[in-house]
């Protein structure tokens, strides 16, 4: 029997794989096995209600997709009555994505969920490209990266998972930051600062100019960054960006990462989550590997 | 809804730019709806990673058989137009909110360009439950035109306008379409494919106390209500709120659209 469960910091998950941020909700259920996921992660949730950006909002690009949403959001005080509440038939535990323009709406919004039974842990979304001007996120700065964790750490004790930007020079500076910040996880990471023009009529593709980009493209960035990510820290990390299956899942394993998010092959095929579950194990058993977690980091650098 | 995979009986040109495809939907155990998309995955899914979300054109409860109706404009489209008799196509739906018919009274349809093909759906039901229905179809050449003599068959009366024959401006199909709500008994009014026309079909709705609805279309990621990709604003209680085409959408009251 091959065991797929992980921890993320006190969190136990029955396998590595979830879904990121803002590519998932309670519609998915008749089309995915919702309870075979690891955890659940609703779209980020910010203090108060905001509209999101101008449309079009996303466009395709050979093998992803950008996308600039711009947080469109109810407010926490509508997430904590209609948002949690639909995922509470659910059996996994469900990370609770927050975003916010400053570090005290992070802090206001952590000690708003700190309580709440249905929330096993929050991944503070640090990195969103679409929210300030050219891109701008708190986790461009190890030093901003930090006073925000340390400041949301001080508010809640449930698991924080500090969601990396990859838009850095080295995020080996940002992972420890938010290390000594006291994160108990990484997500990496977001999406990748990105602009398409559409050359007939020379408009940009996205209508706030810029997005993020996601999708098989950027896979092999994001293994380089969680490889970096994890030889700068002992935190557990989850490797998001371009897996479609579950080679690209081992992968990222292999390169340190301890568990998975999965985002834009969901909108390819609905069930992709679970059939990425099923291909892990699959790898397990022909590799004759009895735990998942034997594998994390185990890139053969000989 | 449910993802589900469907075998392609035919995929033939129409005309200079559009495309029709017919799908074995045996796979389908659920009605479906005028109005209502699918979310398709068009082929190569590298190139076109995204489903391309295509209005029904004609279902057929009967024989299980879907057809759309396609404009080929990017690369989904193109790649839809490689796919052979027998290939299988890989289909979410159905999805969305679709037409209201009205209780009484005549249907008045008035579609622009590939906007005709969730009207046209529209249409073989009116028809089907022996409601009279009036399409006045826009496009920019006569060639253009498209399911003229399909709405014909099933007994629509239709009237065709043009950018060539300098028949389609708003004016020329504003004085129609005031003709047909004077003599023909018309009691609701729906529109999809023009910007100009949503907002001539608005106006008429408010003018003559019509019920009118309009079908909205948007680039889509998801297609069932989780990314908010599609957004788009409507006004309800003299409010104005963002709302997905997908799922609160695609078809709205036209009086709630912002245009």
């Amino acid at each position: 029997m091959t065991d797929l469960s992980v921890n993320i910091g006190s969190l136990t998950l029955q396998n590595p794989v979830m879904p990121a941020s803002g590519t998932f909700g309670p519609e998915l259920a008749p089309l995915l096995d919702i309870n075979r996921l690891g955890a659940l992660v609703p779209k980020s949730v910010t203090l108060s209600a905001r509209d999101g950006n101008q449309t079009p909002r996303i466009c395709e690009t050979d093998g992803g997709m950008i996308n600039s949403i711009g947080i469109q959001s109810k407010g926490v005080e509508h997430y904590m009555a209609n948002i949690l509440p639909s995922y509470h038939d659910f059996d996994p535990p469900l990370i609770a994505s927050i975003s916010g323009e400053t570090i005290d709406e992070f802090e206001q919004l952590a000690a708003r969920l700190d309580k709440h039974p249905d929330v096993a842990a929050l991944e503070l979304n640090i990195s969103c490209p679409n929210l300030r001007d050219n891109g701008q996120a708190f986790g461009m700065s190890a030093e901003s990266t930090f006073n925000l964790l340390r400041q949301v750490r001080a508010a809640t004790g449930k698991p924080l998972i500090a969601k990396l930007t990859p838009n850095v020079t080295r995020i080996q500076d940002i992972a420890r930051a938010a290390e000594q910040g006291g994160a108990d996880a990484l997500t990496v990471a977001n999406t990748f600062l990105a602009m398409a023009i559409d050359t007939e009529t020379r408009k940009p593709r996205i209508g706030n100019i810029m997005g993020g980009l996601s999708g098989a493209a950027v896979k092999p960035l994001i293994v380089r960054l969680i490889f970096q990510a994890h030889q700068a820290t002992n935190l557990p990390i989850i490797g998001s960006g371009g897996i479609m299956n579950g080679q690209d899942a081992i992968e990222m394993i292999l390169a340190g990462a301890t568990s998975v998010q999965i985002g834009t092959a969901t909108f390819v095929q609905p069930n992709a989550m679970n059939t990425i579950t099923d291909e892990i194990t699959d790898y397990l058993t022909r590799h004759h590997i009895d735990a998942v977690t034997d594998l994390i980091g185990q890139v053969d650098l000989r | 809804m449910k993802t589900f995979d469907a075998q392609i009986i035919a995929n033939q040109p129409v005309s200079a730019r559009y495309w029709q495809m017919t799908l074995d939907t045996s796979a389908l155990d659920q009605p479906v709806r005028p109005g209502q998309f699918f979310h398709i995955q068009c082929g190569d899914t590298w190139r076109a990673p995204l489903r391309r979300p295509l209005s029904v054109y004609h279902y057929d409860q009967k024989s299980r058989t879907l057809k759309f109706l396609y404009l080929v404009k990017g690369i989904g489209t193109q790649q839809m137009t490689l796919k052979k008799k027998s290939d299988i196509m890989n289909l979410i739906g159905p999805l969305g909110h679709g037409f209201t018919l009205p209780k009484q009274g005549a249907l008045l349809l008035i579609a622009r360009g590939v906007g005709v093909a969730t009207l046209h759906a529209l249409a073989c039901q009116a028809r089907a439950e022996n409601k009279n229905v009036h399409v006045i179809l826009s496009a920019r050449t006569p060639a253009d035109l498209l399911t003229v003599d399909l709405l014909a068959q099933i007994g629509a009366t239709v009237y065709t306008v043009t950018d060539t024959e300098r028949t389609s401006s708003v004016k020329s199909v504003r004085a129609l379409s005031e003709k047909l709500i004077r003599e023909e008994g018309i009691s609701s009014v729906y529109t999809c494919g023009s910007n100009r026309l949503n907002k001539l079909v608005q106006e008429l709705a408010d003018e003559h106390q019509l019920k009118g609805e309009l079908a909205t279309e948007a680039h889509m990621a998801c297609g069932i209500g989780d990314c908010y990709a599609c957004a788009c604003t409507i006004r309800k209680d003299n409010q104005l709120k963002t709302v997905r085409v997908c799922t609160d959408g695609p078809v709205f009251p036209i009086s709630e659209v912002v245009l």
